[in-house]
């Protein structure tokens, strides 16, 4: 056994020059620098920025004298941020229980061996590729008050239904849920049934074998093995919701008046239109807060289990 | 016994395959029926949208609102139609994809294959940046870009949505690259191959897949986007989206629903053409992404 030392094996390398040698050390942190001095700067550093001008009297201009939580207090005084958080507590849990309901239960029906499986999930996926402006603008016209789907209803016979949710203060929000949950249930349809592909067959021949039906076994085995699937398309759809801003500005545009707004649009307004710059950097710093308090319980759980496994 | 028990339940579940086929095919309904509305309320005229109705195909089809909504519809002040903002759309868009894809590949591959202190802990910093709702950097960013001199400019644009677009196709190259083994590339390092070589060589040739999820992904993603769009652009240089939405908004006259879908296809058919040739891709573009949210 002759001891030959690691470096002997690799001449290769020694016969470049030094210069050579420590460029090509260095160069795969030159080549992450550029996107680590942007993540630092125009991620980290900017929420920091957004942070300072919340603390901020700026209106129009940003201006860097600290007068503590007075956006804040200003803010929650705001009927019009009351309602913007109210809109999304009713557009999150109806767009995250609609897309769900269906995506769950369009995959479980096309996971039964049917023909042509490819064609329809690719039709049920299609609104996906669409920006929400076009979305918006599509469900803007179906919706329309007396020449779209009311009038369809009263060409079937139906003189006295009505369906003005569009203009309707009380139920714009509603029709923000109807074009999101459109657009976004295909996309979760395919994780289920990605999630459902996974399932361990033995698992439900067993089952079978012990002669419990299919929606028993659906309920009681299949489902509760989906956990992860359920917690990730909870996670990326209450982004989605939180985010929503193109869906409401081309659907409702935040109306009637403001009784569709969400904290999204809320900020956009206060920002940019209404120059209230100080007001909008707070809006904006409460919007990370909501998503964080539900990404990291996200976060905190996936890393747990990557662990685990 | 066994016999007429086992042809019930064969009936019983024929009759069940019905009734999935039928729930499948009014789904289909469903997601079909507003593009359906789009495209012929785009072929109808204005006389015929008002006597007829939604779901009816149009009486006689015409094409002026499509060549309105393409050349000449008022969008703000000018009436030049959706075409000025299109082109703007793929200035911006074509550039900024091949960039954040650029990008994104050497990210991954460092963060795999040259692996150093630290690096797994900025990768993780990285990914976080994925999921902040970016209104909270629009107003530092709206401020820099002004410094820059670049504010309500096409090269503007390119930057912030690559600027944003990094985290996302990282991951994707990342998450590919970690399935490579690692022998591959420590032979190669052994052979005396450098940090660019060994990707050129090897790394590159076998990325294929992933890179053409990146484009497709990031395609959509900043052809759709309408947030960074209003925020940082106005005038003749918003893209396309914006120009929808100004359009669709802002009513002065009598309001053409027909132009007005007819410039929603405009708007998102390079998205659904990419759809329709690559879903495949699109797909996995997207339950990769779903690691992210």
């Amino acid at each position: 056994m002759s001891a030959t030392p690691s470096t002997a094996a690799v001449p290769g390398v020694s016969n470049s020059g030094k210069f050579l040698d420590s460029v090509e050390r260095f160069l795969p942190k030159l080549v992450l620098a550029p996107t680590f001095v942007v993540t630092l700067l125009f991620i980290y550093g900017f929420i920091l920025w957004t942070g300072y001008l919340s603390f901020t009297q700026s209106r129009m201009l940003p201006n860097y004298d600290l007068v503590g939580f007075i956006q804040y207090q200003n803010l929650f005084d705001n009927e019009r941020w009351w309602v913007a958080l109210k809109n999304l507590a009713i557009f999150g849990s109806l767009f995250i229980a609609g897309c769900l309901a269906i995506g769950l239960g369009m995959a479980i029906l096309l996971d039964q061996k049917i023909r042509g499986e490819g064609f329809i999930r690719s039709i049920y996926l299609y609104p996906m590729a669409l920006s929400f402006v076009v979305t918006g603008t599509a469900w803007k016209w179906i919706l329309n008050p007396g020449l779209g789907f009311e009038k369809v209803m009263h060409d079937m016979g139906f003189a006295d239904f009505t369906f003005d949710w569009l203009t309707n203060s009380d139920m714009a929000i509603y029709t923000v849920v109807i074009a999101g949950v459109w657009q976004s249930s295909g996309f979760i349809m395919a994780m289920f049934l990605a999630g459902l592909r996974g399932v361990d067959e033995s698992i439900v021949k067993a089952a079978q074998v012990d002669g419990a039906s299919l929606p028993t076994i659906y309920w009681r085995i299949i489902i509760p093995s989906l956990r992860p699937v359920f917690f990730s398309a909870v996670m990326i759809l209450s982004h989605i919701a939180i985010k929503s801003f193109d869906l409401v500005m081309a659907l409702t545009g935040g109306g009637p008046g403001f009784a569709s707004d969400t904290p999204a649009t809320f900020m956009y307004t206060f920002s940019f239109t209404r120059n209230q710059i100080g007001m909008g950097a707070a809006s904006a710093m409460m919007m990370l807060m909501i998503v964080a308090a539900v990404v990291v319980p996200f976060l905190y759980s996936e890393l747990r289990s990557s662990r685990r496994g | 016994m066994a016999d007429t028990s086992n042809t019930q339940t064969q009936g019983a579940s024929r009759f069940g395959r019905y009734v999935i086929y039928t729930l499948l095919g009014l789904v289909c309904l469903y997601y079909l029926l507003p593009l359906f509305i789009m495209v012929s309320t785009s072929l109808k005229t204005l006389d015929d949208i008002r006597s007829g109705n939604l779901i009816a195909l149009p009486n006689e089809v015409t094409f002026e609102p499509w060549k309105e909504a393409w050349g000449s519809a008022c969008i703000g002040v000018r009436c030049e139609g959706m075409s000025v903002y299109f082109w703007n759309s793929f200035r911006f868009v074509v550039p900024a994809v091949l960039i954040s894809t650029l990008v994104g590949a050497f990210n991954g591959y460092v963060l795999t294959m040259w692996r150093f202190k630290g690096s797994d802990i900025f990768f993780s910093a990285l990914m976080i940046g994925c999921f902040i709702p970016f209104q909270v950097v629009l107003l530092p960013m709206a401020r820099t870009l002004g410094e820059l001199g670049i504010s309500n400019s096409i090269a503007g644009l390119i930057f912030v949505h690559v600027v944003y677009g990094v985290a996302f196709t990282t991951l994707f190259f990342r998450n590919y690259y970690v399935t490579i083994p690692d022998e591959l590339v420590k032979a190669a390092k052994i052979d005396g191959a450098g940090f660019l070589r060994i990707f050129w060589r090897i790394i590159l040739p076998i990325s294929t897949p992933i890179i053409v999820v990146s484009i497709i992904w990031q395609f959509t993603q900043i052809w759709n986007d309408f947030l960074f769009g209003v925020v940082f652009s106005s005038g003749d240089r918003q893209p396309v989206t914006v120009a929808l939405n100004n359009l669709v908004n802002t009513s002065t006259g009598v309001i053409g629903y027909n132009v007005d879908m007819a410039a929603a296809i405009i708007a998102a058919l390079p998205t659904l053409f990419v759809y329709i040739v690559a879903g495949k891709y699109f797909v996995r573009g997207l339950t990769a992404g779903s690691v992210k949210g």
